[in-house]
């Protein structure tokens, strides 16, 4: 069992229930400094509902989320200035440019050294041409960047995207992946990451959360769920659990 | 709340202005439209009237303008909100470390500044064209713009709140609300004219008071405070039930995971 000394999140019995559906049933998990987390889970299985609950936008039923030590109903605003959050159904405003969405979210997040740092985003994920661009006019992956270029101006140490790659071209998806890992690498951030994209998992995350029906079925690292599922891809696992919820609970005690 | 963070959002609505010529339409458009019909209507009225209705002019253009500030007052709120829907940005907002009170400070604040500008322009066309001087009022001009801006942040609130609560569904409400009032609200005739059982409605009104005094203010040149003290009262009282409102609605929204359906619906 992990220790949880250096958790970054810890996530305990976490339930949401949104009129009869349960979305989220008592989940717990904890993610530590510089390690990157994978939620996988077929469509609807409380993936970005998770998301939410930790970002404090929906309110957990019961159970508990504490970040950086502290309750995020409690210390929301001094939490959300550490972390950050990127989605595909997520846009900036259209009129504006580039640089001027990301300069007044650099404002917002109290980012010091504004104009340097967004450049440094931009050049990260290779869009400093765009700059002045208006977002409105970028096609969806370059529009996907810039969300991630948003997602990285605080340095946050606490990340959580929800299917980051959904709409980059393999060649883009694959830097995408190369640089999540180089962040996580240099700065220790901690990343939550949702995907169905199972090249994406393989790459990036060090342990995997398997979410059916809002339930954690199974957890471990890549290699440890294709050795306990017997398969040569988390593909076959993802269909396999999508079909029958099978639950393996490998590396948790209980 | 932190007013710096006020003040990027504030900064934030003046940039998407800067560049959209829809959102300005909304400013100058709409307005000038309204002027130029209401104007030579009174100009029309006055000739075919010869004279029987006296300050007709004033009456009719001063309360089309006075109407102009509470409806932009209120636009000012609900749109800038929608807007935030519409370009989906909405979760980005509440995912960064800012309060709902610093948004709807925001809000108010730009909405503020969208009304000063419509308010000048249409004064100073009402001069050049139809040679209507709204500083004809003088200081009772004050107390007037302070009860409209109020209501019209009042029920910019209410509308934000139920356009959270149902979604873009309940959008048009955005431009239905003030229009709700309007017939009651004693807007373009004297409360006399409605039947009693509309006037008390009339008299809940806020901006009942201000056109009434509006026309007492250009027929007598005297300022009734009492009215002044009824419809600060009022305001009062459906701003802090459209603030409760609101937070209510957010805290229903979060309840219910409506801030995500409101962006990605
Ligand atoms: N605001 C809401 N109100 C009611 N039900 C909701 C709400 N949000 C999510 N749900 C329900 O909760 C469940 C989980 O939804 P969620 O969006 O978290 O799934 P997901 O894993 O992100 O799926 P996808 O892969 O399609 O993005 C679904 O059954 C969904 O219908
Ligand atoms: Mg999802």
């Amino acid at each position: 069992m992990r220790r949880c000394e250096d958790a970054v999140l810890r996530v305990h019995e976490l339930t949401k229930v949104f009129d009869g559906i349960v979305a989220v049933d008592r989940v717990s998990f904890s993610i530590s400094r510089g390690e990157i987390v994978g939620l996988l889970g077929a469509n609807g299985a409380g993936k970005t509902t998770t998301l939410h609950l930790i970002l404090g936008l929906i309110r957990p039923t019961s159970g508990r989320i504490e970040i950086f030590g502290r309750d995020i109903e409690r210390h929301r605003i001094e939490i959300l200035r550490r972390m950050n959050f990127s989605s595909v159904g997520v846009n900036l405003p259209p009129n504006l440019t580039v640089w001027e969405n990301l300069w007044l979210f650099a404002q917002l997040y109290g980012v010091s050294r504004a104009q340097e740092r967004i450049a440094e985003v931009l050049e990260l994920l290779e869009i400093a041409h765009l700059r002045d661009a208006r977002t409105g006019r970028l096609s969806s992956g370059e529009m996907t960047r810039v969300n991630l270029c948003k997602a990285l101006l605080n340095d946050p140490e606490l990340l959580l995207l929800d299917e980051p790659t959904a709409s980059l071209d393999p060649n883009i998806a694959d830097k995408v992946r190369r640089l999540l890992r180089q962040i996580q690498r240099e700065r220790r951030i901690a990343m939550l990451y949702t995907s169905h994209n199972m090249r994406d998992i393989e790459e990036v995350c060090d342990r995997i959360l398997f979410l059916h029906q809002g339930r954690i079925i199974a957890e471990g690292s890549p290699r440890e769920i294709l050795e306990h599922f017997r398969t040569r891809t988390l593909e076959e696992v993802f269909i396999r659990i999508a079909r029958s919820g099978e639950i393996l609970v490998s590396q948790r005690e209980r | 709340m932190n007013l710096r963070r006020v003040g990027i959002l504030v900064l934030r609505y003046a940039f998407v202005y800067r560049r959209s010529v829809i959102r300005l339409v909304e400013v100058w458009f709409w307005p000038t439209m309204e002027l130029l019909l209401w104007g030579y209507v009174t100009l029309f009225l006055q000739r075919v009237g010869e004279g029987a209705v006296p300050r007709l002019v004033t009456f009719l253009i001063g309360a089309m303008i006075l109407w102009d500030v509470l409806y932009r007052a209120q636009q000012g709120i609900t749109l800038s909100f929608l807007e935030d829907v519409w370009v989906r940005n909405l979760l980005n907002i509440f995912c960064a470390p800012v309060r709902l009170s610093e948004y709807i400070a925001a809000t108010f604040l730009f909405g503020l500044v969208r009304v000063g500008v419509t308010l000048i322009s249409l004064a100073a066309l009402a001069w050049g064209l139809y040679h209507f001087d709204l500083f004809e009022m003088g200081f009772a001009l004050i107390p007037f713009m302070v009860n409209l801006l109020i209501l019209g942040l009042a029920l910019g609130v209410i509308t934000t709140a139920i356009i959270l609560r149902f979604g873009q569904a309940a959008e048009a409400l955005a431009w239905a609300v003030p229009f709700l009032l309007q017939p009651f609200a004693a807007v373009f005739y004297p409360v006399s004219v409605l039947p009693p059982s509309l006037q008390v409605i009339a008299r809940a009104i806020p901006c009942t008071y201000v056109f009434e005094g509006m026309r007492e203010v250009l027929r007598t040149g005297t300022f009734r405070w009492d009215h002044f003290g009824w419809a600060l009262g009022l305001n009062a009282l459906y701003l802090g039930l459209g603030l409760w409102l609101l937070v209510r609605m957010f805290d229903l929204a979060r309840e219910r995971g409506l801030l995500g359906r409101l962006t990605m619906q």
